[in-house]
């Protein structure tokens, strides 16, 4: 999908579902959504505000929600004892973030860490998981389009994996 | 002098001695078939003794056998494993020698320039028509090959028009053959009627003409233009092989991935045989070698071939790693990608792959597997 | 889109000395050249590449990477991989080098005037991309946005840092970069570059994307860019095969019918579409 614009915030915007709504509607993650789905999930949603260098999750961390970011950088990483935190992605203004909220055991697997200011429009993932199960068509709904937030993601990792600046692909493999 | 491009003579006996001593009078070295090590070759020969006289061969794939023939004809073969690529397109070419002096500065002492002096004597059309195509690749681009076109330039071509087609022949069905009508100096065709032994020797150039002057010789008449036309058109209905061309290019070119590529490539063996006698083929590498010293370098071109593994290396590995991808390579090259390149087919329909492959792939064998199945009712 | 080359003779390489060797990354380092004996200067289009002899060791392709606007000087950047390259980096001030060429096409910078400029650059790749910059630099009010994102394996493996750093302060050129891995002090985006393609406003329908780096790189690259709405016609590819003569005759740089050499290195990626999708081509 193409990137979304949120319009110019201000300082002042923390509204409540009924603003949302519209922007929600017109963002491409949820475009398609029956009226009455689009409600629920808006029902579900609020602003949230990090400051630079704190963390939205933690690793092992239960997962009840996710994210559409609206301003700012999340670095996700992963922590090692040797080496601190390594990025492994960063994440910005538009993007999907978080969906530990829909597979089991609902854990973090990442850190999620504010580079700059963020601020987000979150989805409790907890209520959305009971309402999924009463509703599946709500269900499949959003399941189709984490399941391509997903498929993306795991795109650009394997390219990542494949380290092609490095132009050794295959260094340390033995070639028959 | 009288003599004109166009026009065509009767040789005898005598005839063919008196023009091989007007090649070397006129300061050529004549390179011509001649029998050796079990095949009728190209090589530099000294006298007309020297040329295969009742000889010829029998080809097939994989196979080439020399024969007794029941009269003396001297141009009564096909072609062999070499071809006039061997002198126009030298193997082995030192293009310069660095002499490196302080600082890693190099003065170069550039190669021989000079061209020798080659008349190909008794060459076929499918030759002449790969000289063509090789003309196209090294002089028909912005730059031109100096090597090449400085030996072409010199190059004095004796083409015997063919009358007889073997099992590995498929020129009528490439248009090279098995007679041209021009882009030689002389054009002979070896005739046996009624007990003489004859040339009819076409002039195709002035430089031919004038090497005519000397030899003794009638005027063709019509009667013998024809019986020579006649002779090269039995020829053609001899031909050992064929290879439709119509949609062979696209088909080659839609179908990359098809499984024939692997098919064939259980059977060859990445020997470069076919790149090697091939007439068209143009490859080259260049090496840049020095002495113990360190201090004088030298820099070869040299035949390469994409047959190669490491035709194709870059950043540590090769991009054409499978058997089926050279030969993908060759054969699209050959007959399909030639054609965007240089509006034409790479191949003169020789058949040289076919007879000198040691596992006896046949090109258009292969090619038909790629071509759809011509609609003719039930097949 | 073909320049001719300056050099009288294609088959023999010309003495230049290295005025300079400057180490850009732990594996990557800039040549800077300067003819021998009074010649003028080097003219080339953007895009093009030279043929370097090493003398005893060899000679490699490698595009110039210099700007085409100011000829005295020949810059080459590259990575030291083989024993011709390593022995480049070994080089002094004042050590000699053989060129060949230019050779090859070059970036339609000219034909992009009055578009949106789109630079994909995937690690060594911004090298042959940076002389199109410097042209497109040099007439800036001609185009529209000029933006350039650049992957990058590690923030130490950016090349022209405070170059890219002048360009985005004097000249609007937007810079985006990415790299593959980094620690938290690397404050930047890190993922692969084609991550960055959906993030950064221009216009698809008016925008020339030239493109530059590994192959894999290039084709989600494209995907990307075509993803936004850019016609194929209007990307425009660098790529590399082996090549022994630079010029068209060894045979050993070809690409389906393409020869790299003389019908690229910079493609429309409308010519070369169907011979990327296949294996071993």
């Amino acid at each position: 999908m193409t990137k979304f614009f949120f319009p110019d915030l201000g300082e002042t915007m923390f509204d409540g579902p009924t603003t949302l709504e519209p922007i929600l509607a017109e963002h491409p993650f949820l475009k398609g959504m029956k009226k009455e789905h689009l409600a629920l999930i808006t029902g579900c949603a609020s602003n949230v505000k990090w400051d630079a260098g704190t963390y939205l999750f933690r690793e092992g961390q239960g997962a009840d929600q996710f994210y559409i970011v609206r301003q700012g950088t999340i670095a996700i990483e992963a922590f090692s004892p040797a080496h601190g935190p390594l990025v492994l992605q960063t994440v910005g203004e538009g993007d999907i973030l978080g969906w530990a909220w829909l597979v089991p055991p609902y854990r973090w697997h990442f850190d999620g860490h504010a580079t700059d200011l963020v601020r987000a429009i979150a989805f409790d993932g907890k209520c959305l998981r009971t309402k999924c199960e009463k509703d599946h068509e709500l269900g499949y709904e959003l399941l189709k389009r984490f399941s391509e937030i997903m498929s993306q993601r795991l795109d650009v990792t394997r390219m990542q994996l494949l380290d092609l600046y490095d132009d050794m692909p295959t260094k340390g493999i033995r070639r028959k | 002098m009288g003599l004109e491009t166009g026009t065509a003579y009767i040789l005898g006996a005598d005839g063919l001695s008196a023009l091989f001593q007007a090649i070397v009078d006129s300061g050529h070295t004549v390179v011509a078939p001649t029998a050796r090590d079990g095949a009728i070759a190209l090589r530099e020969v000294g006298s007309p003794d020297d040329l295969p006289a009742g000889l010829t061969d029998e080809q097939a794939p994989g196979s080439y056998r020399l024969k007794e023939r029941s009269d003396r004809a001297v141009f009564g073969h096909t072609v062999g494993p070499d071809s006039p690529k061997r002198w126009l397109h030298p193997p082995d070419f030192l293009r310069f020698r660095a002499h490196r002096g302080e600082k890693s500065g190099f003065t170069l002492e550039k190669g021989d320039p000079s061209a020798p002096k080659i008349a190909f004597l008794g060459i076929k059309p499918c030759d002449l028509a790969a000289i063509g195509r090789q003309d196209r690749v090294f002089l028909g681009g912005p730059f031109a090959e100096p090597v090449y076109a400085a030996r072409r330039q010199e190059a004095l071509v004796v083409v015997a028009q063919c009358t007889e087609a073997h099992g590995t022949c498929f020129c009528a069905s490439m248009g090279t053959g098995p007679r041209v009508e021009a882009g030689f100096d002389l054009a002979v065709t070896e005739l046996f009627r009624e007990g003489r032994h004859e040339l009819v020797v076409e002039v195709g150039s002035e430089r031919g003409a004038a090497l005519l002057t000397g030899v003794p010789k009638k005027t063709a008449s019509s009667g013998d233009l024809a019986a020579a036309k006649g002779a090269s058109a039995k020829a053609a209905t001899e031909m050992g092989r064929s290879l439709e061309t119509t949609g062979l290019k696209e088909a080659l070119q839609a179908k990359a991935e098809s499984p024939r590529w692997e098919d064939v490539e259980r059977r060859c063996l990445s020997c470069a045989n076919c790149t090697l006698v091939c007439p068209t083929c143009f490859c080259s590498t260049i090496e840049d070698t020095t002495d113990l010293t360190g201090r004088v370098s030298e820099r070869w071109r040299r035949w390469d071939s994409c047959f190669t593994l490491d035709f194709s290396y870059i950043h540590g590995g090769s991009v054409r790693r499978t058997g089926a991808s050279r030969y993908r390579q060759w054969l699209t090259h050959k007959l399909a990608s030639w054609i965007d390149q240089f509006g034409e087919s790479g191949c003169v329909g020789c058949g040289r792959c076919i007879t000198w492959c040691p596992v006896g792939i046949d090109l258009t064998a292969e090619a038909r597997a790629f071509q759809p199945a011509p609609a003719r009712g039930k097949e | 889109m073909s320049a001719v080359a300056s050099s009288p003779d294609p088959m023999f390489p010309r003495p230049y000395r290295v005025h300079r060797v400057t180490k850009e990354t732990s594996d990557t380092f800039t040549l800077e050249l300067l003819p021998e004996a009074g010649h003028a200067g080097f003219a080339f289009a953007a895009g093009q590449f030279n043929m370097l002899y090493v003398c005893g060791i060899g000679e490699v392709p490698i595009s110039i990477s210099g700007d085409p606007g100011v000829p005295q000087a020949l810059v080459h950047t590259t990575r030291a991989v083989g024993a011709v390259t390593k022995g480049m980096e070994e080089l002094k001030k004042g050590d000699s080098i053989g060129i060949r060429g230019p050779f090859g096409t070059n970036w339609p910078v000219a034909e992009a005037e009055g578009n949106d400029v789109v630079f994909v650059a995937g690690g060594i790749g911004l090298a042959p991309l940076r002389p199109a910059l410097y042209q497109v630099l040099a007439s800036r009010e001609r185009f529209g946005r000029v933006v350039l994102l650049y992957g990058a394996r590690t923030p130490e493996d950016i090349l022209y840092r405070k170059q890219l750093k002048e360009w985005r302060a004097d000249l609007g050129l937007e810079v985006h970069v990415s790299v593959d891995r980094a620690t938290r002090d690397w404050r930047g985006n890190v993922g692969v570059v084609t991550t960055l393609i959906p993030r950064v406003p221009f216009d698809p329908y008016n925008t020339v994307a030239m493109v530059c780096g590994p192959e894999v790189m290039i084709r989600y690259t494209v995907m990307e860019l075509e993803r936004r709405g850019v016609a194929q016609e209007n990307i425009h590819v660098s790529l590399e095969r082996n090549m022994k003569c630079g010029i068209g005759f060894c045979g050993h740089c070809q690409h389906g019918p393409n020869f790299v050499c003389k019908d690229g290195p910079v493609f429309p990626f409308s010519r070369v579409r169907d011979l990327m999708n296949q294996r071993e081509v």
